[in-house]
């Protein structure tokens, strides 16, 4: 383990806004990705299913 | 007696048998996408030791090297699609390129962001105009044209020719992205590989770079899948694939 404490590895050394708001940015914008991509696969089994009916 | 088939290698060049077989490796790309980059965070976050130049701040590496990557990658993947749409006119290709570059521009647009972050510290600026950052951003762009061209044109097919052209002609972009460090004189630093100083240190964080990337790499393959049976459906839907699942 690197860190000698919780406030030590959030500090990230002074860099902790660029660091953390880059793996911030990254995760956030990969869970809108999934999260916008499950509504639209939602949206369109359900036409299928309306058309088969 | 009846001979044994040939295997038909465009069996699964046709939608209705792509669909299944997509339907079947989402869940082990997203699964293996999950442990990776989680594994990943715990190298990167706890395993790796602080840059004696950069401090924690190098950190960012983490995610920016894998975005930047597969911004290019997913390019030319999708140039590669789109143009095996134009040479066999296969619509699945389209669909291909189509759902790739959603995810392509999202990693552009990380790229650039986290870039920034990067930076703003080390620099002392949010952004510069220097040749690998333009070239990224031309990148985005590319992107953005290749969906509003797509957007802007009813017909599908002729949508899918003319932005298929526009992605061709703009992955001319991708080696001059890349060669940028080698080519101009950058304030961009070069290639991160090099980024050595005692063998060990590099060794670990190369190590959590490169499992950083095969995870976003699986979550693209994931994603893109996903997206390509939404355009299926969409663009088929009478044929009710969804009961072959």
């Amino acid at each position: 383990m690197h860190w000698n404490s919780m406030s030590e590895f959030l500090a990230m050394g002074g860099y902790g806004f660029y660091v953390w708001g880059s793996f911030g940015i990254t995760f956030l914008v990969m869970a809108i990705e999934l999260w916008l991509l499950n509504k639209r696969r939602q949206s369109v089994s359900q036409a299928v299913k309306q058309e088969a009916i | 007696m009846e001979t044994k088939k040939d295997f038909n290698w465009f069996k699964y060049a046709s939608p209705k048998t792509f669909y299944p077989l997509a339907g079947k490796l989402i869940p082990w790309c997203a699964i293996s996408a999950a442990v990776l980059i989680i594994y990943g965070l715990y190298i990167g976050l706890f395993v790796a030791p602080t840059d004696f130049q950069q401090g924690e701040g190098y950190r960012i590496i983490f995610v920016h090297v894998p975005a930047a990557w597969f911004s290019m990658f997913l390019y030319l993947l999708m140039a590669m699609y789109a143009g095996m749409g134009l040479i066999f006119n296969s619509k699945l290709s389209y669909m291909m390129a189509t759902a790739i570059a959603p995810t392509g521009a999202m990693f552009t647009f990380l790229a650039l962001v986290t870039g920034s972050l990067w930076g703003k510290p080390m620099w002392g600026a949010w952004w510069v105009w220097d040749a690998r950052l333009t070239s990224e951003l031309i990148l985005l762009f590319l992107y953005i044209g290749y969906f509003s061209l797509q957007a802007a044109i009813d017909d599908k097919t002729r949508a899918d020719k003319a932005s298929a052209v526009l992605a061709l002609v703009g992955a001319i972009n991708v080696p001059i992205i890349y060669f940028s460090v080698k080519w101009w004189n950058t304030l961009h630093q070069g290639s991160s590989i090099s980024l050595t100083k005692a063998p060990a240190m590099a060794a670990i964080m190369l190590q959590g770079m490169l499992i950083m990337a095969i995870g976003f790499w699986l979550y693209s393959i994931a994603v893109i899948l996903m997206r390509v049976r939404c355009e299926i459906l969409e663009r088929d839907s009478k044929t009710s694939m969804l009961r072959q699942d």
